[in-house]
């Protein structure tokens, strides 16, 4: 699919300057309805989001130095090209371009036949060159859509652009911004490819706002082309304003009632989700008590999970875009066409629903996460078709996971299959095997690496009992004739006919082998020595 | 026409200061040269079908990069292998 | 690696070079121990290389451009950096922030720019070969003043990874010499694809100049002699071109309509794209450190207010601008339609004619300081700046001289016909000489 539309440009032609300096900013608050009285159950809340993702080359965009900076000292990833020194040229990763044409495809974006780079002039000391080479209005891809689980069912969110820009270089204030006497900068990370992905205003929530990253997330890992795990390989700005319903499908983009918050400096995904819903419940109250809301730009606290005013008085932008001269434009749509788009989450869900007999909730989980997807279906027949096992990825072990605050990478994953291989041989129990798999993620946590998952067993005792024939001694034989022997007067009420008191023994002897025993082994071994003794 | 007051806020975009008493002539020559460049309030813009190369590409290849040393040698101003800038704020 | 060393010590009595290296260690190749100088926008490993800018005092590149590291393979002795319109804006090397270079053939004269500094250097014999860069005329307008040749090539056809941007998309590093044999040597040894320049396109150049232009069209544009032009230049061209015609070319006359507008859209294009590429000389990198105990804005208004000269300065403000919200469709995207129309009148016209000829330079060297106007000053680069608009290959070779001070014929060509502009220049200086 290809298309030659261009993103539309303003082109003034020659109004006096300083007549136009003034009417750029406009606060659209003239018609806002305040009031104190005013019922606000009928409002709702407008986000869009424009999502930077680092994509996951061996190299940089423009040179050759390698991306794997993360461990290593400032300054040491670079070269005359991504230090911007004078006379030196870009040369465009392929690499990267296909990986955005990925994106471009799986958002369902049409690849413009055209696209260039362009020059992004701004001064800060992140700038290697005193711009920045983005993509303005020949961007890769426009106009595409992903699918989410919204407030009210399935929902469409529309993508505006998909575009391929360099990642500015670091800078380091020590003691914090407002009080470092300079700023540090490393320029390590000064030119790692990113993608920016922009999306219509189309989520009515903030929680819509995290699934859809959820969703973006793992198509970009089923696509290979994004670690979610390296820090800072993603970051989001957000527009978000509260409008009265129905305002915004009627009169659209830039004719809101309200003024319009951009919240910048979102670096998780935790992060977008409490920002924004920081900033929903901000804008309430000033709407609560009487103030009119103003368009403004702020920025998110991670630590505090607070929005703050922006401190540096933004002065009005301009970028002066241009064509980047130094780099040739692109011509990929052919490409683009070529380029075969692997199975992505949503066509995984429904194989796993079909192919597993998973309920789609287990579906859902299971392929959210291309990690745990690819360990779900690596997994022996057997075992994936059987609800028990996808219970108890999908719920314990992801669970436990996050109740740690871990993810699934840098968990040795061969581990889990095993554990899963010996909980579904019997050879432990139900409670043993979530005992195991706590005691190897605390390990893995702390140190790194863990025991293999009969070590564990073994050393916390947990195998299954064995039972002897009867007459035979075993542990759970001792256990039960310990219990008797200790609990008369449950022995007598059994005796009476009451079957509680079974229960009550059968208890005390699980509690004696610490949970190893099967309870059908302690059940049948009571019955047999309380049957004899009568 | 562009006024002194154009010239100094071209000056803030530029991010370049200017000395007060080049004002007036820095602007009195801007309007010279702006209004020479109104000779292509003619020229019709049309979008044109030209670019001999298009899809110029490199390898996803590493290439060394220079030491930190070598990256640094140029500044006096540095430290624990950062460049050292003036404050944002 | 076999190696010898060669000594440059020159007397330079006209500020040619704004450095000398003594004593340079060269290898055997086709340029054995000719020293060549090297204007002072391109990157020379361990050699300061400034711009002639204040602002990049004391920056010394870790890298060679590709085309030093030609001649180096070539033998060639790096001899030093010339002097240079800073950053390359101007047309006289006035604007160099170490003071002017003098005309070898007038001293009270200036000797062109931006690449005076090279012609400079060839002109008083100090050099055999030169390095300049022709971003409106560079190469060519030093050349015709100090009565030399200077190749500006094709636009793609030598690589300019290495040299210190102005205008990128108008910009070329050609040869300078004092014979079209020479040029063409050193021309030959720059020439050539390099990856790491993606405008760079891969047409080696394996030339030896051919004298014989009979039957070859040759088209005079009109507009080349007209208002502006020194009528005693115009006349001393034509009769360069009738020596053309009486050795078998055949002259036509033509029109060039897109000269109309051709400088503004060049000076558009070119301060747009310096007003970007002088953004990064912050001082944090590389340059004279900035003033950590100032805020990034302050020291940044400051350098760049002190660092550049009022010439560099003008033309980032012009380009910023030119560029600025409201006024791009006016100004750049404008500029980029003429260029486009510049490039259809020479495709037009190099249907019907082999090549275009005419004056390199409306006038003879200035006085010092007789180009006071900035505007005034544009204007002289009027019939330079086309080929660099179409980035095809222009040369400049001596054709005579008004009172004594040289006057330089231009040679047009067709996009990567470099060999055949040099050999009409090659053709008129056997004639000359005959």
């Amino acid at each position: 699919m290809t298309d030659t539309t261009k993103v539309s440009r303003p082109t003034g032609d020659g109004i006096s300057f300083s007549e136009k300096k003034g009417t750029d900013i406009q606060n659209h608050t003239e018609t806002a309805n305040v009031g104190m009285n005013r019922d606000f159950s009928d409002d709702e809340v407008i986000i869009g989001l424009e999502i930077h993702c680092q994509l996951d080359t061996r190299t940089k965009l423009f040179c050759g130095c390698s991306t794997d900076y993360r461990d290593d000292s400032p300054n040491t990833h670079v070269c005359p090209i991504c230090l911007g020194l004078p006379g030196s040229l870009p040369r465009m990763n392929k690499k990267a371009i296909e990986y955005a044409l990925r994106v471009g495809k799986a958002l369902n974006c049409t690849i413009l036949e055209e696209s260039e780079f362009s020059r992004k002039n701004y001064f800060y000391p992140d700038l290697n060159k005193g711009f920045q080479i983005t993509q303005y209005d020949k961007p890769l891809a426009v106009k595409g859509h992903l699918d989410i689980e919204g407030d009210d069912g399935e929902k469409r969110v529309r993508i505006t652009r998909v575009h391929v820009e360099e990642d500015p270089g670091r800078l380091v204030h020590k003691g914090g911004v407002d009080r470092a006497k300079y700023t540090l900068v490393d320029y390590n990370r000064a030119g790692i490819p990113l993608i920016e992905i922009v999306t219509e205003p189309d989520f009515r929530s903030p929680k819509e706002a995290r699934r859809f990253l959820n969703k973006l997330r793992a198509t970009l890992e089923y696509l290979g082309v994004f670690d979610s795990e390296k820090e800072g390989s993603l970051r989001v700005d957000a527009n978000i304003s509260i409008q009265p319903k129905g305002w915004f499908d009627r009169f659209g983009k830039g004719k809101e009632d309200r003024g319009r918050v951009e919240v910048k400096n979102i670096s998780s995904y935790k992060g977008v989700e409490k920002a924004l819903t920081f900033e929903v419940t901000r804008q309430k109250n000033s709407l609560r008590r009487g103030q009119k809301l103003e368009s403004a730009t702020r920025h998110f606290v991670e630590a505090r999970g607070v929005t703050t005013a922006s401190r540096s008085k933004e002065m009005e932008q301009d970028y002066r875009y241009f064509p980047e001269p130094d780099l040739r434009p692109l011509r990929v749509s052919d490409w683009a066409d070529r380029i075969v788009i692997p199975e992505l989450p949503d066509a995984r869900k429904t194989r796993f629903i079909e192919d597993y007999c998973l309920s789609p909730t287990h579906a859902a989980t299971l392929t959210g996460d291309w990690q745990i997807a690819e360990f779900y279906d690596n997994l022996p027949n057997d075992l994936k078709t059987s609800t028990a096992t996808a219970t108890w990825v999908a719920d314990t072990l992801l669970g436990e996971l996050n109740y740690r605050d871990m993810t699934i990478r840098g968990v040795p994953l061969s581990h889990f299959k095993e554990l899963l291989l010996i909980r579904q041989s019997g050879e432990i129990t139900e409670k043993g095997a979530v005992e195991v798999l706590r005691s190897l993620l605390d390990q893995q946590k702390e140190r790194g690496t863990c025991e293999l998952p009969w070590e564990c067993i073994e050393r916390l005792g947990l195998k299954v009992l064995g039972c002897a024939a009867p007459g035979g001694k075993d542990p759970v034989t001792s256990a039960a004739e310990e219990a008797i022997a200790e609990n008369p007067q449950a022995v007598a009420d059994f005796c009476k006919g009451r079957s509680e008191a079974l229960n009550f023994l059968v208890g005390q002897v699980m509690k004696k082998t610490r949970g190893c025993a099967k309870p059908a082994d302690v059940n049948r071994v009571l019955t047999g020595i309380l049957s004899r003794g009568e | 026409m562009i006024t002194e007051r154009d010239t100094e806020h071209i000056g803030q975009l530029a991010d370049i200061a200017i000395h007060r008493e080049e004002l007036a002539a820095f602007t009195s020559r801007f309007n010279e040269i702006l209004e020479y460049f109104d000779l292509l309030d003619q020229v019709e813009v049309v979008e044109s079908i030209e670019g001999r190369e298009c899809n110029v590409f490199r390898e996803d290849e590493v290439i060394p990069s220079l030491s930190q040393q070598d990256a640094l040698a140029n500044t006096r101003e540095k430290e624990e292998g950062f460049f050292r800038a003036p404050r944002v704020m | 690696m076999p190696g010898f060393t060669v000594s440059f010590h020159p007397e330079d009595r006209f500020f040619a070079f704004l450095r000398t290296v003594g004593e340079i260690s060269c290898r055997e190749g086709r340029l054995s121990g000719i020293p060549v100088a090297v204007k002072d926008n391109i990157s020379t490993a361990g050699i300061e290389t400034t711009c002639a800018s204040r602002i990049l005092e004391g920056y010394i590149p870790p890298y060679d451009a590709t085309v030093v590291e030609r001649l180096k393979n070539e033998g060639a002795a790096i001899a030093g950096k010339t002097n240079m319109d800073e950053f390359g804006m101007g047309t006289t090397t006035e604007n160099s922030a170490f003071g002017p270079t003098r005309n070898p053939v007038d001293p009270s004269r200036v000797p062109g720019g931006s690449s005076g500094g090279s012609a400079a250097a060839i002109a008083a014999g100090l050099v055999p070969l030169a390095l300049g860069t022709d971003t409106g005329g560079s190469i060519r307008c030093p050349a015709a003043f100090c009565g030399i040749v200077g190749l500006k090539p094709t636009y793609g056809r030598v690589s300019r990874y290495g040299l210190i941007a102005y205008a990128n998309s108008l910009e070329q590093i050609g040869p300078m010499a004092a014979n079209v044999t020479d040029a063409n040597l050193l021309m030959g040894v720059i020439a050539g694809h390099d990856p790491r320049d993606s405008t760079s396109l891969d047409f080696p150049y394996l030339h030896t100049p051919d004298p014989e232009i009979r039957g070859m069209r040759i088209g005079v544009p009109e507009e080349f002699f007209g208002e502006g032009v020194d009528p005693r230049v115009a006349s001393v061209v034509w009769e360069g071109i009738s020596l053309l015609e009486r050795k078998g070319a055949e002259i036509v006359t033509c029109r060039m309509p897109s000269m109309a507008y051709a400088l503004a859209a060049y000076y558009v294009t070119c301060t747009s794209e310096a007003s970007s590429n002088l953004a990064r000389f912050d001082g944090v990198r590389y340059g004279p450190p900035a003033d950590t105990k100032k805020t990034w804005h302050e020291s940044f208004q400051e350098r760049r207010r002190d660092g550049f000269g009022e010439e560099v300065r003008r033309r980032i403000m012009l380009g910023t601008f030119t560029l600025s919200s409201g006024y791009y469709g006016k100004y750049y995207a404008k500029a980029q339609a003429a260029r486009n129309q510049v490039r259809a009148d020479f495709e037009r016209l190099f249907r019907e004619v082999d090549v275009l000829a005419g004056p390199t330079m409306p006038t003879v060297a200035f006085k010092f300081g007789e180009k006071s106007d900035p505007l005034s000053m544009y204007l002289s680069d009027i019939l330079t700046v086309p080929a660099n608009l179409a980035g095809v290959p222009a040369i400049s070779v001596p054709c005579g001289r008004v009172e004594g001070l040289p006057v330089g014929l231009q040679i047009m060509g067709r996009w990567m016909e470099d060999e055949r502009v040099v050999d009409v220049g090659y053709a008129f200086e056997q004639g000359v000489s005959r």
